[in-house]
């Protein structure tokens, strides 16, 4: 792999950039691969990345339908934050945020992750004992999360309106310091560059079609738009389509596939310098390196494949944004899109084996899965490398919506009384 | 100022109103129909702003919204000042204020212009090959810089003064764009009497015509013909809407427009909006937004004074604006000659017309030629000289292989190009519909609709203006019939003085310069080169989305109007793939960008959210009550006496009503009438409990599970008649709930005859708690007998109280004697009142929610979303008696039988004592059972509630504990950041455990 660094850049801008390599090949699908990922997003990279890096199994196909980071990856408002609630939950998205912390370095790519804080607000006297109640249970198990009064929560972010005169004040506000965000396509072509270089094949444009099992029902093949392909393991790492890919195979999943769109304004001069989420009014903002103000919305109220969302939402985060932001009224939206976002039960992803031998998926991440993205493929490469779950993601499995043992992340938005 | 290239004559401007404005301070004058682009270059301004990257000076490029270049920050005060707005389409009007951006000290003397110097370090992405160490410097160092560097306009400091509304239609047709296309369009829908809507984004309908000055329709001049058929439309009750850009077209044809209203007056109307946001259902749309020049890609095409062609001749015929005094047009397209045969008639000298083309031929060549003008046919620009104006192009003849000959320096004032027209299939392609790439035309244009829609005129690659009145008025025509059969030109335009325009060229021009040396830009405000978009491929970036991502080529404030297709061409060559094989980006809205304050329209403060009030809203008001957000209600938090703080007041409230009688108004619990033959029977599969032996006349407490098992929710139902249950849920529940239901009963019980309605507003419920609560209302309860025996607990009966038919309720969730009477809405108030005034004797102290939430906490209560977090199944929180064991089904019961719901270890309701009586827990405060304990904790549970109790003297918690139930008396732990509290699990009722003071 050519190295990335100042001094190349300077060194081959004299031969006008002409001997910078391929980020990555284009190699021709072979006939079989000791493990084929289904999906070139950041969570299918990352895995083949892991797979080559920690477990050296380097003969991995990815196969992507369209070009890699083209889904939720690139869609995504890109917030990183590990300040879950549950046991189960801060470990696995802490372990992601400390991969972040230098993943640019061990992927000599930079992913541009800037940790500029994540404040979460609270506009109701339930909020603010959930977000207690998160900072107490953060403490307890090790992450970072504070609390801020309204002044503070100002402080730490001047444009904001903390007056009693908006709909829903301020009450304060929940600080994880840590979190921040990090550039979506950087991440997805840092990953499969990088895996590339061990030996992993990309192969783009190339949609899984069939998933084939032998006579004992584990995995045999895949069938794509570009030919078979013989595999013993298949990750499916599809996102959005994950529960279409699955059927392949005759697994229904616990999924449902929705709408979620975000928008950005035009670029402006450096205004906001730290992310801020509302729950309860259902907005967050934060300032890209390119100036844009990147503002995510929820989830439409039905589910749909379709990759865009209804008017009316992009309406109602932009109510809040204008309340809480009152400057930015006359801020305008740039681009406004939609990514389909995979939907658990209990809004916690599942990395897991399946019930068929060979057979691993990873999804269900729901609105919030790019900030888990090298933390999943981190531990889904130990699943499918070792055949068992890495201690950090044991209670993700998929059996856990026929056995109860959920994980509730949605608590966190529990119904106000 | 003088303005020295302002034309003689024409021009749609009114010279006899002058208006003053200031452009970076300077002042200067305009006249009434300029815009801000064509005033200054009037005035002979051309430097309008610095690039993103290399802050290259840049001028015009365009006369419309397509304008990458000429952004400009307009407004006099931060409250009303707009960033990266587009000079071409900034209206003028009397005392305009704006300013150039990104640059510092000033625009003629910009220090980002260094960039430019060392803009071979700065290829596309280099930011991700570097700045990676030291790791700590992106944070501190590397990424403040790049930030500082990014952006364009700064963002107003000052909240926004103005206002804007939103507006719903609906129409037959609606008609986007209103050139020639678009109103031939809505006169032929308008014929057939369908209801009509032609939205333009510009001031004026006309499109393209406003600056035809030698076309005539029907021997009329192109503006007459305008104004005529303007005048048609309107009297056949056309809706017109000008200066309204529809930017999104969203499903089952919902179009979204935006008016501005006010930005082009000096001194609006306070009381018109400043903008309007247009939500428009369309039976059938017409798309007849026109077309985009493209740029030439051709090395320093971007300096001040290089314009579009038929900018230039915008500026001149619409506008009497000259771009220059010498000028010369560069391009591959007939369209250029009509700019050289117009200008020429204004006198302007046109020096040459370089054809890209190697034989140009047609009417307009011809006409050019027989004008005078020199023409240089297989010629190209292949680079320019001028700091912050053009003063030379350099034109080479082309080698025919890819290079070209030396260069010929001819001096000039403004470089025009044309590379030939883009249909705009924005719209079209964001409604879904499928585009084919037309080998003829070199452009996308719309194959197979989606939604019931069709494209006319130049957006459908239809460029000959009678083909183009002819397609609209097609298109028009099957909209209003509301079929996809186009009928054939039901009716012809006899046009004259116009040419059909053919040619046209993709991607960079060749040249024979060093290719890493010189810039030839295709996304000017990015500052993306023809070279950026090669190394992109080169790096092995080959999809489309790729390279504009890597490059950030279209994804500026112009989205790529003018530079999409050169980037496709220029992809295509250096990847040797076909421009179909390639694919296009999407197309996203909004068209052109749209204003946050729009989309909020009126929601703000108060109307951010409807706000909801009680009956006592203004008796809580007169007492100084602080109110309480819950879901959308205001409620009453305590009721304050003079020099009583939070704590006196709960602490008052909660002892008056245990000791004698207490009033809250629970008018916010959601209530539900549950209806009809088979009511019993639904009840029974939504709530956990047994309904059908519930007699008529008595209550029981409800609990109700989602599918998974968990609580959703709870409330006192109340059987009225053997079909009839009144329901309350929690407040915030209430939506929710019925949500549930009605989801239930029309996809998993459609056979049941029940039908359901929120009556949560239709009645106001005055709750009287305590042990003189029977005496308090005995006087205005009308023929029932109150006693014990004859209206026990949890009963309840229609009545009337004080005159007004009622439903009283015997219950309590506060542990005392207690009813809630329910009467009208409308008498809410007055029983409201009645019932404090009856109350007097007895010290009737009304009570706020915080009062409510300690006095159900002294009893073990729980509140659904606070004790619950949608992880508590109805046995963990103490109420598995209120399943129905025998019963077969219930939503959730499934669930229940999951192992993991019987686990010994799951979180079970208990109450927790505090060693130090006076310590009140955090609520949300986290459980261990070992006080010595290394981060990452086990923890054990949580604190839900917490309260300092009036009753017990003492603080209380309710907690949710792993194996709780079995912990009882044991001490645990709860750790805060500076100490560890102690405290005693005990039962989760403080206080009458036995429950005496609910009955007699
Ligand atoms: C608008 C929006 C905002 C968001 N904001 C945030 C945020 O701020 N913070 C956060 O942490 N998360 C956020 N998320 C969620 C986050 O984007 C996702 O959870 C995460 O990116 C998922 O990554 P992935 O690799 O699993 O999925 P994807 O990137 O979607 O990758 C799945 C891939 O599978 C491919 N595929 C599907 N079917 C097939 C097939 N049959 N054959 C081959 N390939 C196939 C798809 O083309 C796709 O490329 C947001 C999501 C959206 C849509």
């Amino acid at each position: 792999m050519q190295t990335y660094s100042a001094l190349q850049l300077l060194r081959r801008a004299f031969g006008g950039h002409q001997s910078w390599e391929p980020l990555w090949r284009q190699p021709a699908l072979k006939p079989a691969y000791d493990v084929v990922i289904i999906g070139g997003g950041g969570h299918g990279l990352a895995t083949a990345y892991y797979l080559a890096k920690e477990h050296g199994i380097t003969n991995v196909a990815v196969l992507e339908k369209g070009w890699i980071g083209g889904g939720n990856t690139g869609r995504n408002t890109t917030i990183i934050r590990s300040n879950y609630l549950f046991d189960e939950s801060a470990a696995l998205y802490d372990h992601a945020v400390k991969l972040w912390d230098d993943l640019s370095q061990a992927l000599n790519y930079n992913v541009m992750y800037s940790a500029r804080g994540v404040m979460m607000l609270a506009h109701t006297v339930h909020d603010v004992q959930s977000a207690k109640r998160h900072i107490h249970a953060n403490r307890l198990n090790g992450v970072d999360n504070e609390w801020l009064d309204p002044e503070a929560c100002k402080a730490f972010c001047p444009e904001l309106n903390i007056s009693d005169n908006i709909r829903y004040p301020i009450m304060g506000g929940a600080l994880q310091r840590r979190g921040g965000t990090a550039r979506h396509d950087a991440v997805a072509w840092g990953y499969a560059r990088a895996a590339d270089a061990m030996g992993v094949d990309i192969i783009q444009n190339c949609e899984v079609t069939a998933i084939r099992r032998d006579a004992t029902g584990a995995i045999e093949a895949v069938e794509t738009t570009k030919g078979t392909v013989k595999t013993r393991k298949v990750g499916v790492v599809a996102a959005g389509h994950t529960s279409v890919v699955m059927s392949m195979a005759d697994v229904r999943m616990p999924l449902e596939s929705y709408p979620l769109q975000a928008l950005v304004s035009e670029p402006v001069k450096p205004t906001f310098t730290c992310v801020v989420m509302s729950n309860t009014i259902h907005a967050y903002i934060s300032q890209s390196d390119k100036g844009e103000l990147v503002i995510g919305a929820g989830t439409d109220a039905y589910t749909s494949y379709s990759q865009r969302g209804a008017l009316h939402i992009t309406e109602h985060t932009l109510d809040a944004i204008c309340e809480l932001f009152p400057m930015f009224r006359r801020m305008r939206m740039l681009r406004n899109w939609g990514g389909i976002v995979d939907v658990t039960p209990d809004r916690s992803p599942i990395l897991s084996k399946t019930a068929v031998p060979g057979l691993f998926v990873n999804c269900g991440w729901g609105t919030g899965g790019f900030k888990a993205t090298p933390g999943s493929g981190n531990v889904f490469a130990h699943t499918i490398a070792t055949g068992e779950p890495h201690r950090i993601n044991a209670p993700f499995t998929l059996d856990r919506f026929r056995d109860g043992t959920l994980i509730d992340e949605a608590a966190a938005a529990a119904v106000a009384h | 100022m003088s303005a020295p290239f302002r034309l003689a004559t024409g021009g749609r401007i009114d010279r006899s109103k002058p208006l003053r404005f200031t452009f970076d301070g300077a002042a200067y004058t305009g006249f009434e129909g300029d815009t801000l682009a064509s005033a200054l270059i009037a005035g002979g301004v051309h430097l309008m702003g610095r690039s993103f990257k290399y802050h290259r000076p840049r001028g015009f490029l365009t006369a419309g919204p397509d304008e990458p270049n000429a952004l400009v920050g307009v407004g006099a005060s931060q409250d009303r000042y707009t960033p990266n707005l587009r000079a071409p389409v900034v209206e003028l009007h009397d005392g305009l204020v704006a300013e150039s951006q990104n640059r510092w000290p000033s625009l003629r003397f910009d220090a980002g212009a260094v960039n430019d110097l060392f803009s071979r370090f700065l290829p596309a992405g280099f930011y991700y090959k570097t700045f990676m160490w030291p790791k700590s410097f992106w944070k501190t160092v590397y990424e403040p810089k790049i930030r500082s560097m990014a952006g364009l306009g700064k963002a107003p400091t000052a909240p926004d003064a103005d206002r804007y509304t939103q507006v719903y239609a609906h129409v037959d047709v609606l008609v986007v764009g209103a050139g020639p296309a678009g109103l031939a369009a809505a006169l032929a829908a308008a014929e057939s009497g369908r209801r009509v809507m032609l939205a333009d984004e510009q001031p004026e309908v006309g499109g393209s015509l406003l600056h035809d000055v030698t076309a005539t329709i029907e021997g009329r001049p192109a503006a007459a013909w305008v104004a005529e058929t303007l005048a048609a439309l309107e009297a056949k009750g056309v809706q017109v809407l000008t200066r309204t850009t529809a930017f999104g077209y969203y499903p089952h044809n919902m179009l979204g427009l935006l008016e501005r209203v006010t930005d082009h007056y000096a001194n609006p109307d306070p009381k018109l909006p400043r903008e309007r946001l247009w939500q428009v259902r369309a039976g059938e749309v017409v798309l007849a937004t026109g077309a985009i020049e493209r740029p030439l890609v051709f090395p320093e095409n971007d300096r001040p004074g290089i314009l579009l062609a038929d900018a230039a001749r915008a500026y001149a015929n619409r506008w009497a604006a000259s771009v220059g005094k010498r000028v010369v047009i560069a391009t591959a397209c007939d369209s250029a000659y009509r700019t050289a045969l117009d200008l020429k008639a204004h006198g302007i000298d046109v020096a040459v017309v370089a054809d890209l083309r190697p034989m140009p031929i047609g009417p307009l060549v011809d006409a050019v030629r027989a004008a005078g003008i020199r023409v240089e046919a297989g010629t190209a620009v292949t680079g320019t000289r001028g700091r912050l104006r053009v003063r030379v192009a350099h034109l080479s003849r082309l080698d025919g292989r890819g290079g070209a000959h030396a260069p010929e320096p001819v001096a000039c004032d403004a470089l025009l190009m044309s590379g030939g027209w883009t249909p705009t299939v924005h719209l079209f392609s964001q409604s879904r519909g499928k585009l084919r790439f037309d080998e003829g035309l070199q452009a996308y244009v719309p194959s197979v609709s989606v939604e019931k829609e069709r494209s006319a005129g130049g957006c459908n690659g239809v460029f000959d203006l009678a083909a183009v009145l002819a397609d609209g008025y097609a298109a028009g025509e099957s909209a209003a019939r509301a079929t996809r059969v186009r009928a054939p030109a039901s009716r012809a335009f006899p046009v004259d003085g116009t040419h059909p325009v053919t040619g046209g060229h993709l991607g960079a021009v060749p040249h024979s310069r060093n290719p890493s040396a010189v810039k030839a830009f295709v996304d000017f405000q990015n500052d993306v080169t023809a070279k950026d978009l090669k190394l992109a491929t080169r790096e092995g970036l080959r999809s489309i989305e790729h390279v504009k991502r890597y490059t950030t080529t279209g994804m500026a404030t112009d989205q790529g109007k003018t530079s999409n297709m050169n980037a496709l061409g220029i992809v295509s060559e250096a990847i040797k793939a076909p421009i179909p094989q390639i694919g296009l980006t999407t197309f996203r809205a909004p068209y052109t960008p749209v204003t946050f304050g729009s989309f909020a329209g009126a929601s703000r403060g108060d109307l951010f959210d409807p706000v909801r009030k009680t009956p006592s809203h203004s008796f809580a008001v007169e007492k100084g009550a602080p109110f309480e957000n819950v879901g959308q209600w205001k409620r009453a938090w305590w009721y304050p006496r003079p020099g009583e703080d939070q704590h006196a007041a709960v602490r008052r409230e909660v002892k008056a009503m245990r000791s004698s009688v207490g009033m809250f108004d629970a008018s916010t619990l959601g209530k539900i009438e549950v209806v009809g033959p088979d009511a019993a029977a639904f009840m029974e599969m939504l709530y956990t409990n047994a309904w059908a032996k519930l007699g008529v006349g008595r209550c029981r407490y409800g609990v109700m599970l989602r599918e998974d098992g968990f609580v959703m929710d709870d409330g006192v139902i109340g059987r009225l008649a053997a079909d009839r249950f009144h329901v309350t849920t929690t407040t915030g529940g209430a939506p929710r709930v019925l949500n549930h239901m009605e989801d239930y009963l029309q996809t998993e019980f459609p056979h049941l005859a029940v039908w359901l309605t929120s009556i949560t507003e239709q009645w106001a419920v005055t709750a009287v708690q305590g042990p003189k609560a029977r005496d308090v209302i005995a006087a205005l309860v009308e023929g029932v007998d109150l006693s014990d025996a004859a209206l026990p607990h949890m009963s309840v009966v229609e009545c009337r109280v004080c005159g007004v038919p009622a439903r009283l309720f015997r219950v309590s969730f506060t542990g005392e004697l207690g009813y809630e009477i329910n009467v009208p809405a409308d008498h809410g108030a007055a029983v409201w009142q009645a019932v404090y005034e009856a109350g007097q004797a007895y010290g009737i102290t009304p009570y706020g929610t915080e009062a409510m939430h300690v006095a159900r906490a002294e009893k073990g209560y729980i509140i659904v979303g606070q004790e619950t977090d949608g992880t508590a199944g109805p046995d963990d929180v103490g109420l598995g008696w209120a399943i129905g064991k025998a019963k077969p089904d219930f939503v959730g019961k499934r669930a229940l039988a999951r192992p993991a719901m019987g686990a010994a270890d799951r979180k079970q309701l208990v109450g927790l004592l505090t060693e130090d009586p006076a310590t009140v827990l955090e609520e949300g405060a986290q459980i261990v059972a070992d006080p010595v304990f290394e981060v990452p904790a086990r923890m054990i549970g949580h604190v839900t509630s917490a309260y300092e109790s009036p009753t017990l003297d003492r603080s209380i918690a309710l907690a949710m504990v792993k194996g709780g139930r079995a912990r009882m008396g044991e001490t645990i732990y709860i750790p805060m950041p500076d100490r560890v509290i102690a405290a005693k699990v005990v039962a989760p009722v403080f206080y009458d455990q036995e429950g005496a003071r609910l009955n007699g």
